[in-house]
């Protein structure tokens, strides 16, 4: 019954339920690749995967993936074509979904991917945007995936890379002029981290199995707000493990030490 | 003409150069590494992600200002080279402009047309927009100014002698910075007749006009991938993950990949090749021109 899974597989089975059916997803890098090819072969058999550097299809790829530029994901792919070309159909307001890798992320759900301390000396100088700060902007809801640490989900980040909901105020994102509704929800190590759908602050909606509670307080760096009818995370179903295990075979993505 | 008298002829010290344009595959890995040898200095960098190359040349102090969205190394994260120069000056100090995916395509795009700048949603409410005079917000909407390369290097499937190449797969923003080029450097895997990329003008993604060299440098993408020819070298990237933490670790993998290596055969040399091989064809259906 219970079979044995990782924090990386809990994440991408509950990544994956984000996507609905029919969904065209912007799907990003690393763990997210996993979560699309899930969901179109469990409970979405209809979602669309759209990669930024110019691919969009409607099947996992046949072949474990590095990078999306692998070429296993260009073969039978729907369209071959260039960035711009993706992101006129997410200016547009087609993309239902987006992912985003994040580094830090505060309570508003703002990302930085950019700089940890000043831009002008920084501590960390890390890789930037890529396509984050897009999805972020332009998509209908996205969703970032994170190990769950103290010193990554803060309580304001020092740099904004891809805009979540701002200060926090009511209609931030409108007032500001970005198209979509911004983040929906934070999947952890630890937990599943949502937001109000007028956007706001994060609260905790569940825990992973073997997780506490004050353990997920512990590690944010805010008062994290606890949901009245928080739950634990499902466990990834065997079918879920089993299209995990198909995508990442040697577990370069999901059974490596990050 | 060989990548050596290419790199010589058309990437100056100072040059604005465009390179890894597809994000992931295709990165033209022969040309930068002939970059490094022939010790060019004070480089403006233009890509999206470029996947690791745009930090070995900042490691190896050819770069003084990078204009990119994302600079690291794909499937393992850091670019290391890159926070040492950010961090510490190490190398040399760099000048970073920051953009994303998409505003870098506007910004090749808008120069390829020959306009100022093109305005757009994406960059609203964040803070890449402060301090960069060329990502400016006027009327809601930001202006992304225009980004001009001096030379594109692209590394593509065939090509012929005079400059006309086939190129498939994703693209990124390869056609924008080739538009938006002076001069594009074509290295590629198969050097064709006429011919052949004659029989199917609906491949060429720029024309012969811009092409200013034609280097045929199979494997000139390694460890990158490239749809038809080469897999995705992930151990190498892992290897240069790893060795370039340190300066010292980044040292070293320069010297036996790319200083002591006197051109890209004698790196292929040093590769078990067949692997990263793609053997099993998969062709696509020939497209019909007739006319009459």
């Amino acid at each position: 019954m219970s079979e044995r899974f990782t924090a990386q597989e809990l994440m991408v089975a509950a990544a994956a339920r984000e996507i609905r059916d029919g969904d065209l997803v912007f799907v990003g890098m690393r763990l997210p690749v996993l979560a699309y090819g899930v969901a179109r072969n469990t409970h979405a058999p209809n979602a669309r995967a759209l990669f930024e550097l110019g691919l969009l299809r409607d099947r996992p790829a046949n072949a474990f993936l590095g990078t999306m530029g692998d070429p296993p994901n260009v073969a039978g792919s729907l369209w071959a074509t260039g960035t711009s070309s993706t992101m006129a159909l997410m200016a547009q307001g087609g993309v239902d979904l987006g992912f985003i890798g994040g580094a830090e992320v505060d309570r508003f759900g703002n990302l930085n991917t950019s700089y940890i301390g000043p831009p002008a000396r920084p501590q960390l100088k890390l890789p930037g945007s890529g396509g984050g700060a897009d999805i972020a902007i332009l998509s209908q809801r996205w969703v970032t995936l994170m190990s769950h640490e103290r010193r990554r989900l803060v309580e304001r980040v020092s740099y904004v890379t891809s805009p979540g909901h701002g200060d926090g105020s009511p209609g931030w994102r409108r007032r500001h002029g970005l198209l979509g509704g911004g983040p929906a929800a934070i999947v952890t190590t630890l937990a599943v981290l949502r937001f109000p759908p007028q956007g706001g602050e994060a609260y905790l909606t569940s825990v992973h199995p073997g997780v506490e509670v004050a353990q997920v307080q512990a590690a944010t760096g805010w008062r994290l707000q606890v949901g009245e009818s928080w739950t634990m995370t499902e466990p990834p179903s065997s079918e879920e493990l089993a299209q995990i295990r198909r995508l990442d075979p040697d577990g370069f993505w999901t059974r490596r030490s990050q | 003409m060989s990548l050596a008298q290419a790199v010589e002829r058309f990437v100056p010290d100072g040059a604005a150069v465009a390179m890894g344009c597809c994000l992931e595959p295709a990165i033209p890995f022969a040309a930068g590494h002939e970059v490094i040898r022939q010790r060019r200095r004070d480089l403006k960098l233009i890509g999206p992600i470029s996947d690791s190359l745009f930090d070995q040349l900042i490691g190896a102090g050819c770069v003084a200002e990078v204009v990119a969205a994302w600079v690291g190394n794909v499937s393992e994260g850091l670019g290391h080279c890159y926070r040492r120069a950010v961090e510490s000056r190490d190398p040399r100090p760099l000048t970073v402009r920051d953009h994303s995916n998409f505003s870098i395509s506007l910004a090749l795009w808008a120069a390829a047309w020959n306009s100022p700048y093109i305005p757009t949603p994406t960059l609203l409410g964040s803070d890449i927009l402060s301090g960069q005079a060329a990502l400016e917000l006027v009327d809601g909407s930001v202006r992304v100014g225009a980004v001009r390369p001096d030379v594109c290097v692209l590394h593509v499937q065939r090509a012929d002698a005079g400059g006309r190449a086939h190129t498939w797969g994703p693209l990124g923003v390869a056609q924008e910075a080739a538009l938006a080029a002076d001069g594009v450097i074509l290295t590629c895997e198969q050097l064709v007749e006429p011919e052949v990329i004659l029989s199917d003008p609906s491949r060429v993604l720029v024309p012969e006009t811009k092409v200013v060299a034609v280097v045929h440098e199979p494997g000139g993408c390694l460890p990158s991938p490239l749809p038809g020819y080469w897999k995705r070298d992930h151990a190498a990237f892992r290897e240069y993950a790893a060795l370039s933490r340190t300066a010292e670790g980044f040292g070293r993998w320069l010297r036996e990949w790319v200083l002591d290596v006197p051109d890209r055969a004698a790196y292929l040399a040093k590769l078990e090749l067949d692997p990263l091989r793609v053997t099993r064809r998969l062709l696509a259906e020939p497209a019909d021109y007739g006319y009459e």
